[in-house]
């Protein structure tokens, strides 16, 4: 018989059978592996279209999905949106990637030119280009601008550009790839301990100083403010960031 | 029509020239050059042979299975007595089709033997559309659809959408050869102006107990989300909605009482009222599909069925897919497997095997492989915890690939970015007469194909299919 760990923090996921398209919950295995090696259990709870959220959570999880599966989840989301500010407010920790950034924002303006209103954690909104504008794909290199998170690295891929509005933090601003729009240099965005992002799939696998970050934050929503954790080493992670940060060198796009 | 005219003419031996430069200087590139060279000195080259196939074309298309579906396609109608002409793996675009005519015709510009020909093309998925009207082929067949290299085909919705306007755009009879089992694929059929011949697995005692995570085509078009009776792989099983009347149909080809080998796959193929029992040297559910989209296409064709068994049982494999090589007392076993659902179907054939084994796991990340390599965290790698004994890291993001590994519990990992010497770690942690399973992206496959046919004495791969 397995007992269950005496401390586990709790990690709601957010529609992860509809918002996965790319390879969202490698951000779930980086969280949990990171818990387990400090001897510290991890309860998850997946929250599909319907299901209501627990009184409260450590983390949040969100990941990405086509225009149809934004579409799906938009109005079930916005029912939790009162609850999700409330969170993010009590310093929640969250990481809203790709899609569900977007609708972790103002609104997000679909290339048909439907707007889905969005959860307002982050000041900023997102419009897509007409029909035939081309995607922001390929490797991003960025510096993030939190001091501890240093140099981030990732794969991004979506239509829609966002722009942050007057209270809008950017996560990181973009050496290599498009991040926010393409145009201002800007990456994600930071409110509290939340966190939304274009860089998908194993973010947090490869960039160990987000993932000691956004741990610690969820870890210290749960046990206090004045809990410190112990840092690990990871080599395989460290190896597959430069690895990531030299292919991002060698062919990402260029910010001027 | 009887031939191409002058200006053709010129770019065809343009073409060839350019291959034959290409080949002598020992460069696999050589496939698709001609066709590229052709191409642009004539652009309505594939129309003029395309028309000259006496038995018309076969198109073959989806996410996974095509090389080897189209290989086994080839060997039936050389076994039903014709004479195919068939694009090389992985020349699956335009100019490839364009390298394959330009190869295969007299400088004169006609194809040989025009009254036997019968034209087996593999097409990617994204330039089927495209090609459609230019090859007007008889028959099409649709393998699946799974997400795959994202980065390059944007999203999963647009490829089905791609191909749904291009048939509704085309007014030439054509008979749609779906798999009724993957409903993205399935709902092709539901305009129903065209024949269509459907192929599934009629055997639920090889469905999945859990759901796998990579599951695509979740929504029915009615918005509805697909319940399942059975799943196979991925999101294709025994599929139905729960909001409309849309489900899957019973296919005229089917897979029943099918047993799965480590090395080898047995079942009884069924086409309409006819059985027979078939044994396919290849391992893997995903080799059953790939056996039945052969079946039900020639079926289409009206290919005799004893045609179909016997290149089914005497196919060896397609380039790349399940080849087997001896490399000092090892057996190593090539499995390509490009996106989640493919490399969780290789997982999941690694599973049939009780022996202790090597895997060894290369990704690359070239336009061809997916520049994106963050889909190895949708593949259930978890699947194989506590069967593998030696795991080695190769390619170009061996890291990326050791540190999945790792958190799927695989520690050490050894990564190793160069193939050849990832090979030989492998090879050196295997005991003589154990095996090396490759699990490989596609631009990886040709790397370790390389160095292996190299050691073994195997053919290069613009020989291939001559
Ligand atoms: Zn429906």
């Amino acid at each position: 018989m397995t007992r269950p760990p005496a401390r586990a923090v709790r990690i709601v996921t957010l529609y992860p059978e509809v918002m996965n398209v790319y390879a969202d919950r490698g951000n779930l295995f980086a969280v949990q592996a990171r818990c387990s090696r400090l001897g510290i259990g991890c309860e998850v709870l997946p929250i599909g279209i319907g299901d209501s959220l627990p009184v409260e959570a450590d983390l949040v999880l969100i990941g990405g999905g086509q225009d149809r599966e934004q579409r799906r989840i938009a109005l079930d989301l916005l029912a939790k949106g009162p609850v999700l500010r409330d969170w993010a407010d009590a310093d929640t920790a969250m990481l809203a990637v790709c899609g569900g950034f977007q609708l972790f924002g103002d609104f997000y303006r679909t290339a048909q030119g439907e707007e889905l209103p969005g959860v307002r954690v982050f000041d900023a909104i997102t419009v897509t280009p007409a029909p035939g504008a081309p995607r922001c794909i390929g490797d991003v290199l960025a510096d993030a601008a939190i001091p501890e998170v240093g140099e981030l690295v990732g794969f991004e891929n979506h239509g829609g550009r966002t722009y942050l509005g007057p209270r809008g933090v950017p996560l990181a601003r973009v050496r290599y790839g498009y991040g926010n729009n393409g145009d201002d240099g800007t990456e994600g965005a930071v409110y509290h301990e939340a966190i939304g992002t274009y860089l998908h799939g194993s973010l947090l696998p490869k960039n160990p100083a987000l993932l000691d970050r956004l741990s610690f934050a969820a870890l210290r929503h749960r046990y206090g403010a004045d809990a410190t954790f112990e840092s690990f080493r990871d080599e395989y992670a460290e190896r597959a960031h430069h690895a990531a940060a030299d292919v991002a060198r060698s062919r990402g796009r260029r910010n001027v | 029509m009887t031939g191409i005219g002058f200006r053709e003419r010129g770019a065809l031996l343009a073409g060839r020239a350019a291959g034959e430069a290409a080949r002598r200087l020992g460069r696999g590139g050589g496939t698709a050059l001609p066709g590229l060279v052709a191409g642009t000195l004539a652009p309505r080259l594939i129309e003029r042979f395309a028309a000259q196939l006496g038995y018309g074309a076969i198109t073959v298309t989806g996410t996974n299975g095509k090389t080897t579906t189209s290989h086994l396609l080839t060997n039936t109608a050389r076994a039903a007595g014709l004479q195919p002409l068939t694009n090389r793996s992985g020349s699956n675009l335009e100019r490839g089709i364009a390298s394959t005519f330009v190869d295969a015709a007299t400088p004169a510009g006609t194809l040989p033997d025009a009254s036997s020909r019968l034209g087996v093309f593999e097409l990617d998925e994204a330039v089927w559309p495209l090609l459609l009207p230019r090859l007007k082929p008889r028959a099409a067949v649709f393998l699946n659809l799974f997400r795959d290299q994202l980065d390059r085909y944007g999203e999963v919705d647009s490829v089905a959408e791609g191909w749904e306007r291009a048939l509704a755009a085309y007014a030439s009879p054509i008979a749609l050869v779906l798999n009724v089992d993957d409903p993205s694929v399935a709902l092709l059929g539901e305009s129903a102006r065209n024949e269509v011949v459907g192929f599934g697995i009629e055997d639920r005692g090889v469905a999945l107990i859990e759901a796998e995570h990579a599951s695509d085509a979740r929504f029915c078009r009615c918005g509805a989300t697909f319940r399942y009776d059975a799943v196979f792989m991925g999101h294709v099983g025994l599929w139905r909605c729960p909001g409309c009347a849309r489900a899957r149909t019973v296919p005229v080809v089917a897979a029943r009482d099918v047993r799965l080998g480590a090395d080898e796959t047995r079942f009884t193929l069924c086409v309409g009222e006819r059985g027979a029992e078939v044994a396919i040297p290849f391992a893997g559910l995903y080799s059953v599909y790939n056996a039945l989209a052969c079946a039900a296409g020639a079926h289409a064709l009206g290919l005799p069925l004893e045609a179909t068994v016997r290149a089914l049982a005497e196919s060896g494999p397609a380039f790349g897919r399940q080849e087997r090589f001896e490399v000092d007392g090892r057996h190593v076993r090539l499995l390509l497997a490009k996106n989640p659902t493919g490399m969780n179907e290789v997982l999941r054939t690694l599973l049939a095997n009780t022996e202790p084994l090597t895997l060894l796991a290369l990704l690359n990340d070239g336009i061809q492989d997916g520049q994106d390599v963050s889909w190895i965290y949708d593949a259930d790698i978890e699947r194989i915890a506590g069967r593998v004994v030696t795991l080695i890291a190769g390619g170009d993001r061996a890291d990326d690939m050791a540190l999945r590994c790792a958190l799927a519990g695989f520690e050490p990992v050894v990564a190793e970015r160069d193939i050849e010497r990832a090979l030989d770690a492998a090879i050196a942690r295997t005991p003589a007469g154990g095996r090396v399973e490759v699990m490989t992206t596609y631009t990886a496959m040709l790397a370790v194909r390389a160095i292996l046919a190299r050691r073994t004495g195997a053919q290069p791969y613009w020989e291939e299919q001559a």
